[in-house]
């Protein structure tokens, strides 16, 4: 490139080119997502905040089996097992989940758990907004993840005690 | 006394009759993308001497797999390179693979090819949009990023996470391609070549982007293999080693590319070999696409892969296999291997060690961005302060592969 007038043209058309290309982008759509103040999109299996299941009963379809325990990568689930009783029926198996936590401080969303659950009781939501200053605050317990139950079923069946005496 | 990194012990007064400045780049500088610091001992804009001093993010990873069973350890390969979490989960996967003996079945190993040259697209349009905002080019990380951004919606669908994906795991894929995959990758593949195009036009013959790019970082070939330079880095200097095509895995030998070679070895070279990359992947894609077999997803394996969730609800033995697989994991013969792919970066190897156990006994991994990353002082010293900038965006490291 020895000469000048090449020089300058080469470096105008060039500049041009680039110029063309910002001046068809500006003209385009954008792409840009608006959150938050427009809620994002997902793709269906994405893994966020976990959810844990009931059946069409109501029923907390976890039977304490402690899997997803065993198979997270990251030991961020603590589970406390209790039997179901007559008086007190919390899932549709023999055991149920006395205490279920999940620490999103150390919860990497492998979504092992899920895959690992036999009864489908864990699952993953789309929640993702866990972002906190306090981390105590970030350790889930069961009712924060429990799914609603279903319209029409009944709560899980807990026969208050009578009092001695009556 | 022993040299401290910092302090610089020689002569501080230059043949210029000035006196050389010790200037600390990084570890939070924007453009050691990470957390690399370099030490510059500058001679008015000269760069006298640099040494690259890593370890910042450091995490202990490699320690780490010694406790995780051979499928949990699949989540930490994602964060090695968290640039090409797939590349990385391929490479994990098939050296244990060999350990096991595990035959993939085509389906899986296609879907494999697929997925990782997405990857390389994905880590190649990061690197591309970096290096150009680095150099002062703001719109192309703009526009880079907006066709990263379907990348990674397609990982999404695929695997459920945008980076961390986890989606090979030891004997096929986690889960089975999501309903119309096809459509979606094909509409992002046959889009692309045009969005190369609009890069290429922004960049290849822009003056500003010549002028900063040629002639710099050049570095002789002898000392780039004798410190371990791999990937796009030595296929600038016209070595052609690709162990996509010279060590063909996971039946890359049936797919049809060209390895792209220049032969200048400057900053320049480097950018065209990575954009002439990211055609031919575009190019596999398609072929995956196109010749997709059909038929299993997993390998037959009862002992390694979990069961379908169909036949663990109704099966007994299906039901045993599944919590014996995910409570102990499962035994792997002893042994040692090693592996190699290309990822976008460069040769990347892992070495696992087996005793046996569910558990890795060791597992190493060879980062190309290490080796790359050796070539710091021989590129940069003697060369002006600014040309570190183009010299340094141009070897493509991550510092999650450097330190490990």
């Amino acid at each position: 490139m020895a000469n000048p007038i090449e020089e300058v043209l080469g470096t105008a058309a060039s500049i041009a080119k680039g110029m063309g290309v910002t001046l068809r982008e500006m003209l385009s759509p954008t792409v840009t997502e608006n959150y938050p103040d427009e809620p994002p999109k997902f793709e269906e299996r994405f893994r966020g905040v976990h959810v844990l299941q009931r059946d069409e009963n109501g029923m907390e379809k976890c039977v304490a089996c402690f899997l997803c325990a065993a198979a997270c990568p990251a030991n961020c689930i603590y589970i406390e097992a209790a039997e179901n009783t007559e008086l007190v029926r919390i899932s549709g198996g023999e055991r149920y989940a006395k205490v279920y936590n999940i620490d999103y401080n150390r919860c990497i969303f492998c979504g092992y758990c899920v895959e690992a659950c036999p009864t489908d009781a864990i699952t993953h939501g789309h929640g993702f907004e866990v972002a906190s200053y306090n981390t105590a605050t970030l350790i889930k317990r069961k009712e924060d993840m429990l799914a609603p139950i279903p319209p029409g079923a009944h709560a899980p069946v807990i026969v208050p005690q009578q009092p001695a005496g009556h | 006394m022993p040299e401290l990194p910092g302090v610089f012990t020689e002569e501080t007064v230059t043949p210029s009759g000035g006196r050389r400045m010790t200037l600390n780049m990084g570890p939070q500088h924007p453009s050691t993308h990470g957390v690399l610091r370099l030490l510059l001992e500058l001679d008015g804009e000269t760069v006298v001497r640099a040494e690259p001093d890593i370890g910042y993010l450091h995490t202990g990873i490699e320690k780490e797999f010694e406790v995780k069973t051979y499928q949990q350890a699949v989540t930490l390969t994602d964060r090695i390179d968290y640039l090409a979490p797939l590349s990385n989960n391929l490479c994990y996967c098939l050296a244990a693979e060999k350990l096991l003996g595990l035959e993939i079945p085509p389906m899986a190993q296609w879907m494999r090819v697929m997925l990782t040259e997405l990857t390389r697209l994905n880590s190649h349009l990061v690197w591309l949009g970096t290096h150009a905002i680095d150099i002062g080019a703001m719109s192309v990380f703009l526009y880079c990023f907006r066709e990263r951004e379907d990348i990674l919606r397609i990982f999404e669908a695929f695997s459920g996470q945008r980076m961390m994906t986890s989606y090979f795991r030891i004997g096929g894929l986690a889960l089975e391609p999501p309903r119309g995959w096809q459509a979606r990758v094909k509409k992002f593949i046959d889009a692309f070549p045009a969005n190369v195009d609009e890069y290429e036009d922004l960049l290849t013959n822009n003056r500003i982007w010549m002028g900063r790019t040629k002639g710099v970082g050049k570095i002789s070939i002898e000392d780039m293999l004798d410190l371990g330079v791999t990937g796009p880095m030595i296929r600038a200097a016209g070595i052609p080693w690709d162990a996509r095509k010279d060590e063909p895995y996971s039946s890359y030998d049936q797919f049809q590319f060209n390895v792209p070679t220049r032969l200048e070895n400057d900053v320049y070279a480097r950018y065209l070999v990575r954009v002439e990359e990211m055609r031919e992947s575009a190019k596999i894609v398609k072929q995956a696409l196109d010749g997709m077999p059909s038929g299993a997803w997993q390998a037959d394996a009862p002992h390694v892969v979990l069961p379908q969730r169909e036949k663990m609800k109704t099966q007994m033995e299906a039901l045993i296999y599944h919590f014996k697989i995910v409570t102990e994991g499962f035994r792997v013969p002893a042994g040692e291997v090693y592996q190699v792919i290309e990822s976008p970066r460069g040769e990347l190897g892992y070495y696992m060690v087996s005793d046996g156990t569910s558990k890795p006994y060791r597992v190493h991994v060879h980062g190309p961005s290490f080796g790359n990353l050796q070539a710091v002082p021989e590129m940069v010293e003697g060369r002006l302060l600014a040309d570190t900038i183009a010299s340094i965006g141009s070897m493509d490291f991550v510092l999650g592969d450097t330190d490990r």
